[in-house]
This record gives structure tokens, C-alpha cells and sequence, in this order.
């Protein structure tokens, strides 16, 4: 099933369609700040960003430069303290909790460094998770979700559970499982982190492969060759923007 | 199963596999205390119903003066020692009152084996009913005793303990109970006649001889006329009335006048007799005063459930951390919070619930044995499958206190924090 065709599993399936370049993700001045003792930290200190569908972007910086912050706002864990925060065209800040569950499940797709898969489960449950949470009845949930792992090349492994699966194997099932509700925005978190530079290169790939022109793919990383094979790099520091460019310009304005 | 329901079950039954043996320790902990409380509601008034519940069969029994609950558990229940006698006149002045329906004498004071030795007349198995218009029957090959030979009926419990069978012989030994002495052992050889039809009341465990051979059993006193007078010197005499002396004498009445008459003639006119009457009043005292010991069986239970309660709940909370990471992975993936919190508490009920079916089981077992226990001591029999409110209260109750025993670790997981549990601190 070609993921741009159609949105198998989204509870929001009929929604507008996500041309590229139309405005996935919308950030106006977003500040998150946390109390500490008597000091204020400011994490994220007035953020303006507009990521379109269908770019590939790397969030970068330096530890505490907010980079965290910034990937628990844009993936709904967390709230920013002032400014709007609009998710394909939703005004996320508005939300209650449960709608906010609502919208990490149908508008985010996770990867994170750690796979966080469920370990007692196999492949084609850890994948059919986010169905049972959009409410979609077990048949479905299971054509899809092996639908899904079909697209990252894991036919052959189902039904292993993630302990019987190599590094790279887990990551292509946790690729799958942010895939399988067709999401506005894939949002990995270091996702080569945890492998070896050839396993990470092909992961790399499989997220060329599959993003697709109607979702962003949002990367939070310090790893420069991840970062240089993206369009756009986004530098954080000290909450603030530092830097919005291409990749090859970043680079070569800071020589590593 | 829609959304949020199956979302839910998924992570009570993930968690109930993979923490299987505290999840086993738990069940095996709610199923000790509700079998426990349902068992302690169940025995206690299943037992005082048995005791007290009216149909003894007798209305009134009259004895030596003193405690009406001795009389009543001598006299009905075999059990405890006879208060004293009273003079055979007695008997026969109550045979011929006209309050009194049908009045039947005991002597007591022998054993055999441990089984007590009553020796009374034929009336008992043809005139008098047990409960509902049923008679003290003689099984098959069977027949009631001849009053002037040395034969004896036994209850249907008895040739399980001591071997007598229709047409076996015994002596009987002095006592109410076996002292294994053989100096106690009476000379007379006694005929078996008869096997009762089980009664499922405390007759079964008893040996019925004719009363005539009671007087004349060697090294037995009577004391009728003050004198002392021993009837094995007497043989083949008829013993004179005036010394002939009585246990009990069991009643039948012809209504509740009767009874409130003879209270008042016996029990507040200072005679020399007591009446027992009503029957089950003079028990219902008994369990009145045991009464502290019911309490503190329910209080035990209760505290036993308690501590199970506490088990649910430190059993789920020690889970608690290591599933900070899961229910991190759940909710960003779409569960909402209140998604995690109900899951465990239903967790805490589903434990609590297989607790309660284990509890079913250790009920019964309770039951068995505490019902063999009290026919073997008194021949009461309970029922081991009846119904009582406990046994649909308690799984109630103990369900809402596992849910209960729910709230602390569910509130828990309610706040988790997800980026925490997701992300590597940077």
C-alpha cells in the first residue's frame, strides 16, 4: 500500500489533503519556561518556525540549547507557557489531555532512539498499538499493520518479538508503527543513535523512501551526516533559533 | 472490542502474564480471605441455624434443677454431662398431664466407645417424630428393641466408629464418655437390633437401649426413694417405681400454652425440676454467649482481608516503575491518561477477581471440613452448598476494595510523565 495514496488507519481519513508546501507545522512564539528554585529556565525563549508537508528537516544544537523542549512540544508530551502551536492546522494549545492523546495518535508518527518497543510483543502487535488507540477493529488493525511492516521489509518478521530482532530490524518495526496511522509528522528522535553506521544509513533511507510528499519528517539529532542529509537544518541555542538554512550552508558557516 | 476498551485490556492482560507469580501470590491472597470471611459468616450462622433452628424434634425437656442449656445439650445434643435426676413419678405424672402430647424418659450415664448409651422406650421410634412427620426408623433387617431384653437400636453413625453391625454384641462402659478403664465395662452383653435410618441430626451418634436396662446394668445406683438400691441384685425383679430414676424426660407439646405453663409450674415455682422450653431458646442463649467469638473470627477475616488488600495494592505498585517506560510508550502513542489509570484499577479488580473464584474454592473447602468437624463432634450436619448473602456480598465487597487498592498505583501511572519515560535526559 502506497502511504501517499491512501490514509489507511487515520481516524481523520476525509481531512484536507496535505499538498506540499502548505504549512504542516506552525510555531508563533513559543516560549517554555520552568521555574527552578528562583531562577527561570528558559527553554524555549520566543520559537517562530513553519515546517511544510513533504519537508525533511533537522533539529540541531548543543545540549540545553532547548532541542528536547522542542521535540516534546511539537510531538504534544508538552505544553508550551505561551505562543500557538498549530499541527496540520490544529490549534494544539487548545486541546485538553485526551485530545492531545487524540493527536499525538493521528497526527504524530514516533521513532525514537531507544525503538521503545514493547518487548513482550511481537512485530505485528507493537505495530497495530496506535490502531487500538485510533478505535479501529482487530482485523483492520492487523491488515494494516502487516501492510506496514511489508513497507519496511519486514514480511518475513511478524511475528518476532523485538528481543529476537536486530537493531536495525527494531527500528524499521518502530518506522512502521509511526507510519501505520498515516501521520501529518514523523518525529524521530536521534534514530540512528542506537546503531552502527551502516544500519543507520539504511534506516536513513527508509525514511527517504517512505515519508512521502504529504507528512514532514522532523528530526531531532547532533549527528551531522543525519543532519547534512536533510533540506533544512533548524540550530537551536539557548531557546532561540540560531540558525534556519540549508544544510550545506550551516556546515559550512560552522566548521566542525 | 472498540478503542479505549480493547486499549485497556491490552494492558491488564499483558501486565496479569508477564508479573504472573505476584499476580498468583496476590490471587492466592484475596482467595485465602474471601473464602475466609464468606466461610466465618457461613459456619457461624449456618451452625447456630442448625442448633437453633426449632425443629429439635422435642418442644420441652424436664430435668434436675439446674442450667436449662445442660439439659437441652444433654438430652437433645448428647453432648456435656446430665444435670441430675429426676424420680420416675415425674414421668409418669407429665405421661398423664394433659398439656403434654408425648412424654418420653432418658437415662443416661453409659458409653460404648465413646458413643453414648441412652436408655429410653419403644415410644421413641413409634410414637415420635423428628422432624416433619419422619420416625427414628430401623433400617433394613431391623427392628425396635423388646424393653425387657438386652438389645439396643444404633444411630447410623455409630457402626462407623466402632464396628457394631445388625447382630453384633457389646458391653457397655460406665460414662458418658470412653475412659478406655476396664473396670468401667458393664458385664451385660448387648444385641444389636437395629441400624437407624440416617436422621442427619445428633441421634445418629447415639446407642438406645431399653430403659429397664439401664436400671439393671451392674454397678448402677438408683436413688429413687433415698435409699440405695442396686438392681443387679435384683435380677429378674421388677424393679419398684418409687426408686426408678430418669435423666431427662423429653416433650411434646399440645401448643405453646403448655409450654408457658409448665415454665411457670416448674421454672418460677420453685420445684425441684427445670423445663427447657422452648428448646432452641435455652441454644440460643448458648450462641448469645459465643457470640464474642463470632466477632472476633470476622474480625480475624476482616484483617486478613486487609492485608490482601495491601497485597493488590503493593504487588501493582511495585510494577509501577518498571512500567513507567510502557505506559510512556502507550501514551504517546494515543492512550490518553485516564486510558492507563483505568487499566490498572481494572487490573486491581481483574486480580481481585480471580481471587474471588479462588476464594469459592478455599469456601468450600472451609465448609467441608468445618461440616465434618460439627457432625463428628455434635451430629449436627451443615450444608455445605448453601446459600448464604456472604458469599455474594464479600466478592462485592472485596471487588471494590481491589479496585480500591487500584487508586494509589493507578494514580501513579496517571502521572507518569511521558517525555521522561521516553527520552534520554540531555
Amino acid at each position: 500500500m502506497d502511504p501517499s495514496s491512501s490514509r489507511p488507519g487515520s481516524p481523520d481519513s476525509g481531512a484536507p489533503d496535505r499538498p506540499r508546501g502548505r504549512p504542516c507545522v506552525e510555531l508563533d512564539a513559543i516560549r517554555k519556561h520552568y521555574q527552578l528554585g528562583d531562577e527561570t529556565v528558559r527553554a524555549l525563549d520566543g520559537v517562530d518556525l513553519l515546517i511544510e508537508y513533504g519537508e525533511h528537516v533537522a533539529i540541531i544544537g548543543p545540549s540545553g540549547s532547548g532541542k528536547s523542549t522542542m521535540l516534546q512540544i511539537l510531538g504534544c508530551l508538552d505544553t508550551p507557557t505561551s505562543g500557538v502551536y498549530r499541527l496540520d492546522g490544529l490549534d494544539v494549545g487548545k486541546q485538553s489531555e485526551s485530545q492531545l492523546a487524540e493527536v499525538r495518535n493521528s497526527k504524530i508518527g514516533f521513532v525514537f532512539q531507544q525503538f521503545h518497543l514493547l518487548p513482550r510483543a511481537s512485530a505485528v502487535r507493537n505495530v497495530e498499538l496506535p490502531l487500538v488507540y485510533a478505535g479501529l477493529p482487530a482485523r483492520d488493525r492487523r491488515e494494516r499493520a502487516e501492510a506496514a511492516l511489508e513497507r519496511v521489509g519486514l514480511a518475513d518478521r511478524m511475528g518476532h518479538r523485538p528481543d529476537q530482532l536486530s537493531g536495525g530490524q527494531r527500528q524499521r518495526v518502530a518506522i512502521a508503527r509511526a507510519l501505520v496511522t498515516d501521520p501529518a509528522m514523523l518525529l524521530a528522535d536521534e534514530p540512528t543513535g542506537n546503531l552502527d553506521t551502516k544500519t543507520g544509513a539504511e534506516i536513513l533511507d527508509l525514511f527517504d523512501e517512505l515519508r512521502g510528499p504529504d507528512r514532514a519528517l522532523v528530526m531531532v539529532t547532533h549527528d551531522e551526516v543525519l543532519a547534512q542529509r536533510t533540506q533544512r537544518v533548524i540550530a537551536l541555542r539557548d531557546g532561540k533559533l540560531e540558525f534556519d538554512g540549508s544544510p550545506v550552508s550551516h556546515y559550512a558557516k560552522v566548521p566542525q | 472490542m472498540k478503542g479505549p476498551l480493547s486499549g485497556i485490556a491490552m494492558i491488564v492482560r499483558r501486565s496479569l502474564r508477564r508479573h504472573l507469580l505476584s499476580t498468583t501470590v496476590t490471587v492466592l491472597a484475596i482467595g485465602l480471605a474471601t473464602g475466609l470471611v464468606m466461610a466465618v459468616f457461613a459456619v457461624s450462622d449456618q451452625t447456630e441455624g442448625a442448633f437453633t433452628g426449632g425443629d429439635l424434634g422435642f418442644d420441652a425437656v424436664v430435668g434436675a434443677r439446674g442450667s436449662q442449656l445442660q439439659l437441652v445439650l444433654n438430652s437433645v445434643f448428647h453432648l456435656d454431662t446430665s444435670p441430675g435426676n429426676v424420680p420416675w413419678a415425674l414421668y409418669e405424672q407429665l405421661q398423664s398431664d394433659p398439656r403434654v402430647g408425648l412424654a418420653i424418659p432418658y437415662a443416661v450415664g453409659d458409653n460404648y466407645l465413646g458413643h453414648r448409651i441412652v436408655g429410653t422406650t419403644p415410644e421413641l421410634f413409634t410414637a415420635f417424630s423428628y422432624r416433619d412427620g419422619k420416625t427414628l426408623a430401623p433400617g433394613p433387617g431391623g427392628r425396635v428393641f423388646e424393653p425387657d431384653l438386652r438389645e439396643a437400636v444404633i444411630g447410623s453413625a455409630v457402626p462407623q466408629r466402632t464396628g457394631l453391625t445388625l447382630g453384633a454384641t457389646f458391653q457397655p462402659t460406665h460414662g458418658v464418655v470412653a475412659t478406655g478403664r476396664e473396670r468401667d465395662e458393664h458385664e451385660e452383653d448387648y444385641l444389636v437390633v437395629a441400624v437407624l435410618e440416617p436422621t442427619n441430626s445428633p441421634a445418629d451418634k447415639v446407642i438406645w437401649i431399653p430403659i429397664d436396662g439401664m436400671f439393671h446394668m451392674s454397678g448402677h445406683v438408683l436413688r429413687g426413694d433415698g435409699e440405695e438400691f442396686h438392681a443387679d441384685e435384683h435380677e429378674g425383679e421388677e424393679i419398684p417405681d418409687a426408686v426408678k430414676q430418669v435423666s431427662a424426660i423429653m416433650l411434646k407439646l399440645r401448643g405453646p400454652q403448655a409450654g408457658m405453663a409448665l415454665n411457670q409450674q416448674y421454672n418460677l415455682g420453685g420445684s425441684d425440676y427445670t423445663v427447657a422450653w422452648p428448646v432452641a431458646a435455652s441454644l440460643a442463649q448458648l450462641f448469645d454467649k459465643l457470640g464474642w467469638v463470632v466477632s472476633v473470627l470476622r474480625l480475624v477475616a476482616y484483617l486478613v482481608v486487609v492485608v490482601a488488600a495491601g497485597t493488590i495494592l503493593a504487588s501493582l505498585y511495585n510494577t509501577m516503575n518498571e512500567r513507567r517506560r510502557e505506559f510512556a510508550i502507550l501514551r504517546a502513542l494515543g492512550a490518553r491518561r485516564r486510558t492507563v489509570m483505568v487499566a490498572i484499577v481494572l487490573e486491581a479488580m481483574a486480580i481481585t477477581a480471580l481471587g474471588c473464584l479462588a476464594g469459592l474454592l478455599v469456601y468450600g473447602a472451609i465448609m467441608a471440613v468445618a461440616a465434618h468437624l460439627v457432625r463428628e463432634q455434635t451430629g449436627v450436619v451443615l450444608d455445605v452448598f448453601a446459600w448464604h448473602p456472604a458469599l455474594a456480598a464479600t466478592p462485592v465487597g472485596m471487588l471494590l476494595l481491589g479496585g480500591l487498592a487500584g487508586l494509589l498505583p493507578a494514580a501513579k501511572a496517571y502521572a507518569t510523565d511521558v517525555a521522561a519515560g521516553l527520552l534520554p535526559t540531555s
